[in-house]
């Protein structure tokens, strides 16, 4: 194959010459071109190895579908590994090289892993890892071992950048009538026409230059009329999209796009995406998607050098490169023949060589004209040369049988087999293709959704029929009548060939090229007992590659039917699944990537704790504060000093980020009592109770204090994972299970603003915030009550005397707004009492030291019981959850229970997550895990809570193990009651 | 992608959706028996072709409603509000 550029022709701009490297070395393009088509014109042969073998490949086709140069984009952090490089649109400084070879594609070490291909073959991997000889289980498997390492450095395709991707993608939505895919003579007619009749159309192409198969046309005719019609779309108003691939088809009409925007540009703008992913949601889509050339499957059908018929037409005429000198053209339709008079009349020697004994007397007199020799009743059955083409030797079809023939010699070999109509994206709809026996393809089949498949994707051959059917399609579409356009066919009809070769000769004839696939693997998995297509795809990644075997699945489908004695429509088809073409992961991700990955909520006291020198953590989507350490103090230093600081005078931490729901409404006690398990109807206005909810189930759902504020008016709180769960809970039985409450809720997590002060301190540190003192004094606000009062300066708040850290605690919330005013309040009067401000870690520790439960414990395997709070489910009442709650798994007596964790020698510590064990039975689940672990400054030693099998109870006085073997062995640890420190509650009463 | 017309809001996402469950579940009252309780918890139909389903339109108008939706095509037959007193009151203004 030796590639030259012409010196006119095509529709590349000559005048605008482009350099790009290869490989590191320097070529000259044109605007217009394609790396393929600049490389070709360059000379260049190899421009790819093989997956497995690496074989040496070529350009074998001028778009998708591409299987040989598979190539390396960019430098650096922007890599882009096995792109099709006909498809990448030149532009001045493109860099790309060759990959999967070393030290070059065109010297590669790795070929001589050709000569082992047995090592290769249909099912290679699994036979390996099932255990046959010589690498059988036990024995072999170090022996794979080493083998693995060899062979996945060997085999695979390129390497992807190993830094992030400096690139930004966006996600963009969009509505229209009609979604048109492809912009061919049926595309454009379809877009038109659907514009005409007042439809907002949308029109996608994946090239850069719209017109399809247009483009690849000599006739100058051809070439106005496209321009006239492009104008047409213009003026209709019909949204272009070019360099944009519709990916997949989804339900509803809805179609994704992937937009190139900056990927041809020599020069990207800044403010521009790299790529935009598109969701478009279509009334109704007309896929006008065109149809793929078939190549066909003989020895060395990969050899640079073998290329469709249908791409040497691309390059004559659109890129103005002629592929080879001196052509054979093997067909067995009637598609190649204006592509070999075009080649003549270029100046290449060509001879065309029909696998049909007879052809229609014009395309003999066209050959006659254009000087084309012509050869009937053959077909290639090898490829000679090594690296690239030099000869052909041909074999005619005998009975049921090949026998070999003349050899013609040619240094670029072009092969048609058919054509296949592009279904891909009508079979994401779920709707099978239909085996066609007369044009030999798999044709669209009626879908129930509004999807109507116009062109060559509905098998129409000829460019008027085409842009027939594009109009029908529109109508079709839009639910008008439309004319039917009848199949017409060649003029002599395709004689259908999937493989050519000499009966019982062992060849490397490639099916699926782009992952090795050969004609011999399909046979040995037939051998081998496979008979679903779908099995015969994953035994041997036949289609599986990243063209989805655009090119090579009808030849590995007619084989397998061949060798079941069946006809193709019995074997079926497998099923296309989305993208159509690979979609970058960074386009999915679009913007939601590092600090955007997820959604940030900050308290309304954020800024405030960070200015007092808060560490923030995640504490689901919110940023909470951690610890606020002192200069030079480290993490264990500062919450311990917190927590003892809490236990000693006093402590401020921000809870604004626990769940708060208003329920307000005549019945809103009657649906407390109904969702709580402890009574709620009784609660007092002004008094606070602890409350606990359960699932359906029986589960724990959440637990919190809900607070009477007047009659009819209830705060509930949450916790702060729980917010969002239990407020479509409460939804969700207000509107379906009990429409008849008159209840409403609403949440008000983010109108206010909390803290928790805690600590024997505490009650002067709030009075002297207090416009009235005397508002929290031991009578006016007992434990448990609520009360509304207002700050110095008039604000607004609400305290409620609640504990979480077993000390004197309140409670005291303010409209956000007032947030860090109130905050600058309490801590002027609370930092001279020697009071802190405290994080997360500090509030984990106080609250394991009274054995009270968050999420960690209440992970929704948790019942009442197991939690330790069985009395709080009243005997009284039903309430939600109440009835499975007794189911009797739940009441046996060893299950898991919440208890206390004390290491048995108290210097040592141990960690979460770790599982309890019976000593010396270290195996399987253990007997129970550890929730949560702190160093208790009260105790003066490092303790736990968890869940044991039968509880304190069942292992007092016993030592249990604690392992942890991934980070830290085991700990000998004794099970005590969960209320480790003031198990009577007096400090807060206090 | 399902597109839900949401009775209050119009046709949206499903995206903005989250689903429920059976719609057809009658829970039963809460002094009911565990066996009904246990029922209707957890003997739940597989089905295959059209179901009565709940769903909220959580990132919405936070409205829980009914969807008559096929399991195997995803098309939905018929939307309503889920709330009995809101279902009529729709029906009357539109």
């Amino acid at each position: 194959m030796t590639g030259t550029r012409l010196n006119s022709g095509g529709r590349i701009d000559r005048s605008r010459p482009l350099r790009f490297t290869w490989d590191g070395r320097s070529y000259q393009g044109y605007a217009g071109d394609t790396l393929a088509s600049a490389l070709m014109a360059g000379g260049e042969v190899i421009l790819g190895r093989s997956f497995k073998y690496h074989r040496p490949r070529g350009i074998m086709s001028a778009g998708v579908e591409e299987s040989g140069a598979i190539v390396t984009l960019g430098t650096g952090d922007r890599v882009e590994p096995n792109a099709k490089a006909t498809m990448v649109e030149l532009f001045d400084g493109l860099a790309a090289k060759g990959q999967n070879a070393w030290p070059s594609v065109r010297n590669d070490v790795g070929s001589a892993l050709g000569l082992f291909g047995r090592f290769f073959s249909a099912g290679f991997y699994y036979k390996t890892f099932m255990g046959l000889p010589p690498f059988e289980w036990g024995r072999g498997t170090g022996v794979w071992m080493q083998y693995e390492k060899l062979i996945r450095k060997a085999a695979g395709m390129g390497e992807a950048a190993r830094v992030a991707d400096p690139d930004t993608y966006d996600h963009v939505h969009a509505f229209c009538d009609i979604l048109v895919v492809g912009s061919g003579p049926a595309g454009m007619s379809a877009a038109l026409q659907a514009a005409k009749l007042g439809k907002d159309v949308i029109l996608v192409e994946q090239d850069f230059e719209l017109g399809g198969d247009l483009l690849n046309q000599r006739d100058p005719m051809s070439e106005a009329q496209r321009q006239e019609q492009v104008t047409a779309l213009e003026v209709a108003g019909v949204r272009i999209m070019t360099r944009t691939t519709a990916f997949g088809l989804y339900d509803y009409g809805t179609a994704g796009l992937l937009q190139r925007v900056t990927d041809h540009l020599a020069v990207k703008p800044d403010h521009s995406p790299r790529q935009r992913f598109w969701t478009v949601r279509a009334g109704a889509t007309i896929l006008a998607t065109g149809a793929l050339e078939r190549t066909l499957a003989f020895e060395n059908n990969d050899r640079p050098g073998v290329m469709t018929s249908a791409a040497a037409r691309s390059y004559l005429n659109r890129f103005g490169v002629l592929p080879g000198q001196k052509i054979v053209l093997s067909t067995n339709n009637d598609s190649a023949y204006v592509t070999a008079a075009e080649l003549a009349q270029a100046g290449a020697k060509i001879t065309l060589v029909d696998l049909r004994a007879e052809i229609s007397p014009n395309l003999s007199a066209l050959m006659k004209s254009a000087g084309v020799k012509m050869k009937t009743g053959l077909a290639p059955r090898k490829a000679l040369g090594k690296k690239s083409v030099t000869g052909v030797q041909l074999a005619r079809p005998q009975d049921d049988r090949w026998i070999a023939a003349e050899t013609l010699p040619c240094d670029l070999l072009l092969v048609s087999a058919g054509w296949s109509p592009v279904v891909n994206l009508l079979s994401h709809r779920g709707a099978k293709p239909v085996w066609d026996q007369t044009l030999a393809c798999f044709l669209p089949a009626p879908c129930s959704e509004n999807v109507t498949m116009a062109g060559a994707a509905a098998g129409h051959w000829n460019t008027m029929d085409c842009a027939a059917s594009g109009v029908a399609a529109a109508h079709l579409a839009t639910g008008q009548k439309a004319d039917e356009i009848a199949l017409a066919g060649w003029e002599t009809p395709i004689k259908p060939v999937y493989e050519v070769r000499l009966a019982g000769k062992k060849t490397k004839s490639f099916v699926d090229l782009q992952h090795d696939v050969t004609s011999s693997d399909i046979r040995l998995a037939h051998q081998e007992g496979f008979v679903s297509v779908e099995h015969l795809k994953r035994y041997t990644t036949l289609g599986m590659a990243t063209d989805q075997g655009k090119m090579g699945n009808i030849i590995g489908l007619a084989l397998m039917a061949e060798a079941l004695g069946k006809d193709i429509p019995a074997v079926g088809t497998t099923r296309f699944r989305p993208p159509y073409t690979p979609v970058a992961i960074g386009a999915l991700a679009g913007r939601n990537t590092g600090s955007h990955f997820k959604v940030l909520r900050r308290t309304p006291l954020h800024d405030w704790n960070l200015r007092h020198g808060a560490t923030m953590t995640d504490a689901g989507l919110w940023h909470r504060p951690w610890y606020f350490a002192r200069k030079g103090e480290s993490f264990n230093e500062t919450y311990i000093r917190e927590a003892t600081t809490v236990r000693d005078t006093l402590g401020i931490c921000d809870v604004s980020s626990l769940g708060k729901i208003a329920v307000q409404g005549p019945d809103a006690s009657e649906f407390l009592n109904r969702i709580y398990s402890n009574a709620f109807a009784k609660l007092a206005v002004g008094k606070a109770r602890y409350g606990i909810m359960l699932r359906d189930d029986g589960m724990v759902l959440d637990d919190g204090t809900t607070w009477r504020l007047s009659e009819n008016d209830f705060l509930l709180t949450t916790t702060t994972t729980g917010a969002g769960k239990v407020m479509v809970w409460l939804e969700e039985l207000l509107q379906l299970r009990w429409p008849e409450l008159k209840v409403h809720v609403s949440s008000v997590s983010d109108q206010w603003a909390g803290v928790s002060v805690a600590g024997p301190k505490t009650r002067a540190a709030i009075a002297a915030c207090l416009e009235d003192p005397e508002a929290i004094s031991a009578e006016n606000l007992p434990f448990m009550g609520v009360r509304e009062t207002r700050l110095k300066g008039g604000i607004k708040c609400l305290i409620a005397r609640i504990s979480f850290s077993g000390e004197l605690a309140y409670e005291v919330y303010v409209p956000a707004n007032n947030g860090e005013a109130m905050m600058d309040l309490l801590w002027a009067t609370s930092e001279p009492l020697g009071g802190c401000l405290y994080g997360l870690e500090a509030l984990g520790t106080l609250r394991i030291e009274k054995g009270h439960v968050t999420g960690a414990e209440l992970d929704g395997r948790v019942t009442i019981d197991d939690a330790g709070l069985g009395k709080m489910a009243s005997l009284k009442k039903s309430f939600i959850g109440s009835a499975l709650r007794k189911r009797p798994a739940l009441e046996r007596s060893d299950r898991p229970q919440l208890v206390g964790i004390f290491p048995k020698d108290r210097s040592e510590s141990f960690n979460g997550g770790a599982l309890l064990c019976n000593p010396g039975e270290i195996s399987g689940f253990g007997e129970g895990w550890i929730t949560a672990v702190t160093h208790s400054p009260a105790l003066g030693h490092w303790i736990g809570i968890g869940f044991i099998s039968g509880g304190h109870d069942a292992w007092q006085g016993k030592s249990v193990t604690a392992t942890d073997p991934v980070r830290k062995g085991d700990v000998t640890v004794e099970i005590v009651s969960p209320h480790m420190f003031d198990p009577k509650g007096e400090r807060m009463h206090g | 992608m399902i597109r839900i017309p949401c009775p209050f809001c119009g046709t949206r996402d499903h995206s903005e959706f989250t689903y429920g469950g059976d719609g057809s579940i009658i829970y039963p009252s809460l002094d009911a028996p565990m066996q009904d309780w246990h029922d209707a918890v957890f003997q739940r139909e597989n089905i295959c072709g059209v179901q009565v389903e709940t769903w909220q339109h959580a990132n919405g108008c936070r409205m829980w409603i009914y969807v008559e939706r096929d399991t195997m095509t995803h098309e939905i037959h018929s939307v309503r509000a889920a709330h009995p007193d809101m279902a009529v009151a729709l029906e009357v203004t539109i």
